[in-house]
């Protein structure tokens, strides 16, 4: 076992290794460090003042050798300037010459300068994660008791009605991606058209003070379209329980249809779901960037599309470590607590 | 010219549906309750033989559930067929009613004739014997022809899709067009947008658009993955760890993280797209060119001319479809000389050509891992086995004896597929990444839509209400589809 998860974490390295280099790579083509010379300087910059302009900040250094600064591993850029003050990657012209740093990056835990924000990017992530957390909690609380609520009833007895309709809302939910029920439902809870004035279209104030009104349409929408997935999952696995042996001679013994449920049939059939909803976490993310950028609700996923859209690369970077590890988290944990969870594996 | 109703002189009928609908509604909660509680009707066995029986509660309520949707079905189709003779005067659903008859005539033929042939027609044939499927594929079917018709004959829309309409600004659904001229249409029947354009004209003119790209991205998709995912899964080993790993890279990738990385202006200025188009369009020659060679190397004279011709005419596709201008690649320092101009059969839209390609890049490692598993465990079958020992070579077993064993889910998950490629073209559309900000597709709509989503809900939601029913459809037809084929 502890073999198993330390080569699983090393493949999770060699995957977030990859993965940077490459989310690295795009954000220092050529064009897009011209787009941020220009937001950042002036939009009429001249092609050399461009040049100057990412020279002096060590944009125009060969790929590998960025990489390696950022990653921490190679000592960073210095530009000594015309009237002999320096700037560098870890040090302002106003930091005295013995407490320069050499090695700036990752692992040294510096995570660098949000172009955008002018502020540091750790402290953004952080604080961003954190808004993101709460969302995201809520979005679980809701999510998962209802999708196990659902998947088991249907699952309980296949193919009666209650099994058929509540297929069909798992199927609506998972046909419905969040930024269309997000726009169903901020135009009928919130609009003035529908005169339902019953919650806030917009999430913004949940930042401070989440409440039942500014906060449910943002988690309901990540969750429906989650939902129906994890449902349909759950039903599949019970209903191949609901049909095992054991279930039979527990009925033939006599044992009460409720009974067998909760305490035969259901540890059973929840191991498989536990998978799917580890696996889920990563696309939430999905619906995170959109029901965030849907109700203008400042986390993570805004963060995203304001790092990707300004091509803020050191942003971006640490954006995507972080939900790289959270898609790579979330299988290991899925993979170990499987076999955990199931005691027909744990024993042998 | 008068502000149009919902359903203007058909509004007595509105009674009847609501009625019909919430009988509907109570009865089937009613179900719902009655199905916790396990009453198998009675039956009574009398001594000459005969059974009666006495379906008892769950009966009586399945009985008047049947008669209420019957009712329901009804009085809905009772809109549609009145609004085909009356049009506008029947409200806004009689005037879309009449613009859609090219629309009702396809679907007609198209059930008239599946239905009559059903029994020959395979899979496909027994899809008409599951409701969910019938229903599934109606409407997909009618979102196919609605772009078809509307997009790319212009026969449903009413106006142009890009003009803007003084004075109908934001105006709701059935506003008259203030100063219609003679041969115009005289409504905005789904209202204006917030730059004065008709939205239902918009809606159908994107309807096209999803109905162009979706399944020929995910028909790409499959092709890449069936052609990657055949040997990692027949083969295994080391090509397997390496391609999983790629599959694995891929996948762990945000998706949205990744259309902000690709589907940038500057990005399609560097060619990357170019050059993803031009290994990732590759697939379906390669996959063609196998596929025709394992089965025909045997009979040479017949396979030579059969690849020179397929192979030809694929090559001219391939090259028509990746350069533009007579350049595969361009970028401002350099070009990659591609075919001359005057051969290009088409050129495709750099913008259009970026979407396609992520879309494809996307989906393809999520086949991959479906076509291996599936041959991980078909190559251990007897049949395998047989073809082995017969002397085959490895890729007639892998293309003429497993693809062929693994089509039930792969058609299943391709219906699923084309439903995911759908939502993810709206993601694109929703960030206004890609496609133009005048573009009709239905993303890009909701995304012009939503800033004034508490005022004027209208804009918004049609193309929302669009996308969420063709998504169902595709989910439902793909249900019907895994039903049938696991019942033989």
């Amino acid at each position: 076992m502890g073999l198993f998860i330390l080569r699983r974490l090393g493949v999770m390295l060699v995957t977030a290794l990859c993965l940077t280099f490459i989310v690295f790579w795009l954000t220092n083509l050529y064009p897009n460090l011209e787009k941020l010379a220009k937001t950042q300087g002036n939009f009429r910059m001249s092609d050399e003042a461009v040049t100057s302009y990412l020279g002096n900040r060590g944009y125009l250094e060969p790929l590998p050798v960025k990489f390696a600064q950022w990653l921490g591993v190679a000592p960073g850029w210095v530009t000594q300037k015309e009237d002999g003050t320096a700037t560098g990657r870890c040090f302002s012209a106003d930091v005295p010459v013995e407490d320069r740093r050499n090695f700036c990056g990752v692992l040294q835990g510096d995570w660098g300068q949000s172009t955008v924000f002018k502020e540091d990017v750790s402290v953004i992530v952080a604080t961003r994660l954190a808004l993101t957390g709460k969302l995201m909690i809520w979005v679980l609380i809701l999510m998962v008791p209802m999708a196990l609520l659902i998947g088991v009833l249907a699952g309980m007895r296949e193919g009666t009605k209650l099994d058929r309709s509540l297929s069909t809302v798992s199927i609506m939910s998972t046909a419905t991606p969040e930024y269309v029920s997000g726009v169903i439902f901020i135009a009928v809870f919130t609009s003035s058209a529908f005169g339902l004035k019953w919650f806030k279209g917009s999430a913004t104030s949940a930042m401070e003070n989440a409440t039942f009104e500014n906060f449910f349409l943002p988690v309901l929408t990540i969750s429906l379209y989650g939902m129906g997935y994890i449902a349909r999952m759950t039903r599949a696995s019970m209903a191949e329980v609901m049909t095992a042996q054991y279930i039979r001679t527990a009925r033939l013994k006599g044992v009460s249809f409720g009974n067998i449920v909760m305490k035969h049939a259901l540890r059973n059939a929840l191991i498989a779901p536990f998978t799917v909803i580890m696996l889920q976490i990563p696309w939430l993310l999905n619906g995170v960037v959109i029901v965030e950028t849907l109700f203008n609700y400042k986390g993570f996923g805004w963060v995203l599309v304001q790092a990707a859209s300004n091509n803020d690369i050191e942003l971006l970077l640490a954006v995507s470590v972080v939900s790289v590890f959270v898609v790579l988290l979330t299988q290991l944990i899925s993979d170990v607590g499987y076999v955990f969870l199931n005691p027909r594996i744990r024993i042998s | 010219m008068e502000h149009l109703t919902w359903t203007g002189a058909l509004a007595p009928l509105n009674l009847f549906l609501a009625l019909a609908i919430g009988v509907l509604a109570i009865a089937v909660m009613a179900q719902i309750l009655v199905s916790f509680l396990s009453t198998s009707g009675a039956r009574a066995v009398y001594a000459d033989g005969t059974l009666d029986a006495n379906k008892g509660l769950s009966g009586f309520l399945g009985m008047i559930v049947q008669h209420a949707f019957v009712a329901t079905v009804g009085v809905a189709l009772l809109y549609l067929v009145a609004g085909i003779v009356m049009g506008p005067s029947a409200g806004i659903i009689g005037g879309m009613s009449r613009r859609l008859l090219p629309v009702w005539a396809a679907l007609l033929v198209t059930f008239a004739l599946s239905v009559a042939f059903k029994r020959k027609l395979g899979l496909y044939g027994k899809l008409f014997d599951s409701t969910v499927g019938m229903i599934g594929f109606g409407l997909v079917m009618f979102w196919v022809y609605a772009g078809l018709f509307g997009g790319a004959f212009d026969w449903v829309t009413t106006h142009d899709t890009l003009s803007q309409y003084s004075g109908m600004k934001n105006k709701a659904p059935g506003t008259p067009l203030r100063g219609a001229e003679d041969g115009e249409y005289m409504w905005f029947l789904l209202g204006g947008d917030n730059l004065a354009r008709d939205v239902f004209s918009r809606l159908f003119d994107g309807a096209w658009v999803v109905i162009k790209i979706a399944p020929f991205a995910t028909l790409f998709a499959f092709m890449v993955g069936i052609t990657l995912g055949l040997p990692a899964g027949y083969y295994g080993g080391r090509l397997d760890i390496f391609l999983s790993f790629l599959a694995n890279l891929i996948l762990a990738f945000p998706v949205i993280l990744l259309f902000y990385l690709l589907v940038t202006p500057e990005i399609v200025l560097t060619g990357i797209p170019n050059y993803m188009a031009l290994v990732l369009f590759v697939f379906p020659l390669v996959f063609l060119a196998i596929l025709l060679n394992s089965r025909f190397y045997t009979q040479p004279g017949f396979r030579t001319p059969l690849l020179i011709v397929v192979l030809g005419f694929g090559a001219w596709f391939y090259l028509s479809l990746v350069s533009t201008d007579g350049a595969v690649v361009s970028t401002p320092t350099y070009a990659i000389p591609g075919l001359p101009v005057f051969l290009d059969g088409f050129d495709i839209d750099p913008n259009l050509l970026v979407v396609f390609v992520s879309v494809v890049f996307v989906n393809a490692p999520t086949v991959f891992r479906i076509v291996r598993g599936l041959a991980m465990d078909i190559k251990t079958r007897d049949y395998v086995a047989a073809a082995q020992t017969r002397g085959e070579g490895p890729w007639y077993i892998m293309l003429w004896e497993i693809l062929p064993n693994a089509r039930g889910p792969l058609i299943v998950d391709f219906c699923l597929r084309i439903g995911y490629t759908t939502i993810l073209l709206g993601t694109l559309g929703f960030f206004g990444l890609g496609l133009s900000s005048e573009s009709p597709d239905w993303g890009t709509t909701i995304n012009a839509g939503r800033r004034l989503l508490s005022i004027y809900p209208h804009a918004a939601i049609a193309p929302a209400v669009s996308l969420l029913t063709l998504v169902l459809g595709l989910n439902l037809l793909a249900d019907g589809l895994r039903e049938e084929s696991l019942r033989d």
